[in-house]
């Protein structure tokens, strides 16, 4: 629900982190998730971050994907997009 | 206005431009006006029409049908990332008359100021504004000041008003639209919305978005020229491409139908737009057009468009179709549909 | 933009609706309510609904917070405004829903009023803090998502010792929606559900089993993007197939069994339960929404402005409860689009985008023949 978006944590101050989305950076307050750091993935919601991003599950995820991708190329005979 | 330093005017001290403001005498009509007209308006803006120093300027005669723009700006925050009200004055009106198949001449310029406004920022603002006009070669030939009480006016408003002159045969027009044609764009889209969005109270966020804001003249003359053919020119300011779109197929009574992936948008102003929760299409760009050409022309505009510096970024965006209810549909990347409807209002963030 | 681009590739979005095409049994008929607003903005700006096969229907559900805000709480927001000169500080989406007297906090700032629009919580206590002569009320509306951020910022108003800071408090419960959803007497005509995103990130996978399990619906908890998506309506058409009805977790990058453990705890020391709270378009729920522990009584607008809640029913021709309940379709309600648009809502469906009636308005009406 909600509008919120995985953003990249460039900086960190205390309690506040700046986040890096394209070029686009805003400060956002990290009171709901503990042990962020520089180089985390956030997702933000109203000026806060709601939960580090799995990435690992992320990178997992998009493999799945990519495979079924790929599956469905190789039946078509087409190169991948 | 007159525009000439009587004597009476140098016997009042010199306006302190660092940190004085505008005040209700300013806009009285009397020494002060004079004065505050001398030193921050003639100073700037200074050419052979406005030195006549009457309440109009004498122009030359021209041959040709003539075409008349009015716009008021109205834009808060009054500097902006990539412009400021003085500048966009200047370009939103000569856009205007380009976007008319014309090309722009003169303008007249006039300034409602709030009572307190500060004198630097006026400074700046005129500065802005003459830097434009002298880039455009469209002149600011005669103009207005008044000033309004405290809270009535956000800083300073200009209307500016734009003459230009039309080449025999030519007639755009948003009624031209003919099922086929082909729809382009001349660079990426949102950037001056998300410009002001950047810089809102409230709601600011740090970024590399400029306004878009620039005079389309040349460019729009450059697509007339590789393609006479051409239907009409817009410039998506208020409401975007889908509130541009939506007028010219109700004007023309056709259909539109857009290709999402042809659609130039920034990262920066993408990203943007998922932060907030805006989408592209709806926000205002002060520096790009619209083309609506022939089939057979398509090809040389969007050339045309691509060789310019203001249109290196163009695209052929969507093509003109046969639908009495005048809806705007896209083609979204992922092969789905979806109408692509004007707001009601303004954009809004929103948090769902 | 980073985990965000890759789950929108176009051609593992067609390779998945192939998968769902050929998972689909031909005669059947799949119905899918997609719970949360976020969703239905994806489905809609995707044009999802045309690259899934016709076996499998998309019914909008009332996951929208601002959807489902009676013409009551609105009301209370727009008094404030306008009769005790309170600033008013809210989100962009509640800035022009219409409450009574066709009046809306825009309108209110049209006559007067000091509205300000705001990106997050936080620069309504900015404003708190700029302005310590004045009173100033945040409109905190939203499911579970954004609960958390208002908690903070109560939290964080009182160690400030903030004396002008106020909180008018919307916030609702995604469980108790689902339930009043699914609990319609008669059954629902809904085959399974795709699961909140976001809510979820806070709460957790865990809350909806007892819904999965006592009605027997499947639910999918998926991410925002087209891929999460159908990726979802794969694995609800699965279970559908299987007769199955569990939770399963397709946004495992950000949702976990238990959630966010510090953001829960945080709501749980600010808010409580209130008994009951009215929805629009779905009456009134038990131990459906929240209010602040007496606590933090002085951070309540509602005690502090002593504004209490008028109940405003809605018009009658309007069929918002059946359409949130995915009984009916917009085009079938009477109003439709005539005298209710979005610009001229008369109910929860067509007040914000992601309402079922807006998002067809909006998105779909091109679909229907002229």
């Amino acid at each position: 629900m909600c509008l919120a978006v995985p953003a990249l944590v460039v900086a960190m101050d205390g309690e506040m982190a700046t986040v890096d989305l394209d070029g686009v950076r805003k400060a956002i307050s990290l009171a709901l998730v503990d042990g962020v750091a520089v180089g985390d993935y956030v997702i933000v919601h109203v000026g806060f971050a709601l939960q580090r991003l799995d990435v690992e599950e992320a990178e997992a995820t998009l493999a799945l994907l990519r495979e079924i991708g790929a599956q469905a190329d190789g039946d078509n005979g087409a190169s991948p997009a | 206005m007159t525009t000439n330093p009587s004597r009476n005017v140098l016997l009042l001290p010199a306006l302190d431009l660092v940190q004085g403001r505008v005040d209700l005498t300013h806009g009285a009509g009397g020494r002060a006006m004079g004065q505050l007209i001398a030193q921050v308006f003639s100073q700037a803006l200074g050419n052979e029409y406005l030195a006549q120093g009457d309440d109009g300027a004498r122009l030359p005669p021209c041959s040709g049908q003539l075409v008349l723009a009015t716009d008021a700006h109205v834009v808060s925050p009054l500097f902006f990332p990539g412009g400021d009200i003085g500048s966009l004055a200047v370009h939103g009106t000569v856009n205007d008359v380009a976007m008319m198949g014309a090309q722009p001449l003169y303008l007249a310029a006039s300034f409602i100021l709030e009572e307190g406004l500060p004198l630097a920022d006026l400074v700046r603002i005129v500065a802005s504004m003459a830097a434009a006009a002298r880039a455009a070669g469209v002149p600011v030939v005669t103009g207005d000041t008044k000033v309004v009480e405290r809270g009535k006016a956000d800083g300073v408003f200009i209307t500016t008003t734009g003459v230009g002159v039309l080449a025999d045969g030519v007639c755009l027009s948003g009624a031209n639209a003919r099922v086929g044609d082909v729809v382009l764009v001349s660079g990426p889209i949102g950037d001056h919305g998300m410009a002001i969005f950047s810089v809102r109270e409230n709601m600011a966020f740090a970024s590399p978005i400029q306004s878009d804001s620039a005079a389309l003249h040349g460019l729009a003359a450059a697509v007339l020229r590789a393609a006479p053919g051409t239907r009409l020119l817009r410039d998506p300011t208020r409401g975007g491409l889908a509130a541009t779109l939506n007028e010219i197929a109700q004007q023309s009574g056709v259909g539109i139908a857009l290709d999402e992936a042809a659609i130039p948008v920034r990262p920066a102003v993408h990203a943007a737009c998922e932060l907030l929760g805006l989408d592209p299409l709806n926000l205002a760009c002060e520096g790009r057009l619209l083309a609506v050409c022939p089939p057979a022309q398509a090809d040389a505009a969007l050339a045309a468009l691509r060789a310019d510096p203001l249109g290196t970024d163009s695209a052929r965006i969507g093509v003109v179709t046969d639908d009495a209810r005048c809806m705007v549909q896209m083609a979204t990347r992922l092969g789905g549909r979806r109408m692509i409807d004007w707001l009601a209002g303004d954009p809004l963030p929103r948090i769902c | 933009m980073k985990y965000v681009d890759e789950f929108r590739d176009a051609g593992i979005a067609r390779a998945l609706a192939a998968e769902i095409a050929r998972a689909v049994q031909p005669a059947r008929t799949y119905r899918l309510m997609e719970f949360c607003g976020g969703h239905t903005h994806a489905i809609a700006r995707n044009g999802l609904a045309d690259v899934l096969p016709a076996q499998v229907q998309l019914i909008h559900g009332p996951g929208c917070p601002v959807c489902v805000l009676p013409i009551g709480r609105m009301d209370q927001a727009i008094t404030l405004a306008l009769e005790r000169g309170v600033i008013v500080c809210t989100y962009g989406d509640t800035l022009r829903v219409p409450a009574s007297g066709k009046c809306s906090l825009q309108t209110a700032k049209a006559q007067g009023a000091d509205v300000r629009m705001v990106y997050s919580p936080l620069d309504a206590l900015h404003i708190a803090r700029s302005n310590p002569a004045r009173e100033v009320v945040f409109l905190a509306i939203g499911f579970e998502t954004t609960t958390p951020t208002t908690a903070v910022t109560v939290l964080q108003a009182q160690s400030e010792g903030l004396g002008n800071f106020s909180v008018l408090c919307n916030h609702v419960l995604t469980p108790a929606a689902m339930h009043a959803i699914v609990s319609v007497p008669g059954g629902i005509a809904v085959d399974g559900f795709i699961g909140p995103a976001h809510v979820s990130t806070v709460i957790g996978s865990a809350p909806y089993a007892p819904i999965a399990r006592d009605w027997h619906k499947p639910i999918v908890i998926a991410g925002f993007e087209a891929l999460d998506v159908l990726r979802s309506v794969q694995w609800l058409v699965c279970q559908i197939n299987e007769g199955r009805a569990e939770v399963e977790n397709e946004f495992t990058r950000a949702v976990t069994e238990q959630g966010n453990r510090k953001a829960q705890e945080l709501v749980a020391r600010v808010f409580e339960l209130r008994t009951d709270f009215e929805w629009r378009g779905l009456g009134s729920l038990p131990d459906s929404a929240l209010q602040l522990r007496a606590a933090y009584a002085g951070f309540d607008a509602e005690r502090r402005f002593g504004v209490a809640y008028q109940p405003v029913p809605d018009h009658k021709a309007c069929e918002c409860a059946a359409i949130l309940r995915g009984q009916k379709q917009p085009q079938q309600c009477r109003i439709f689009g005539t005298a209710c648009t979005p610009e001229t809502p008369v109910g929860s469906c067509m007040v914000s985008s992601e309402g079922a009636c807006a998002a067809h308005y909006n998105y779909g009406r091109f679909r229907t023949p002229a």
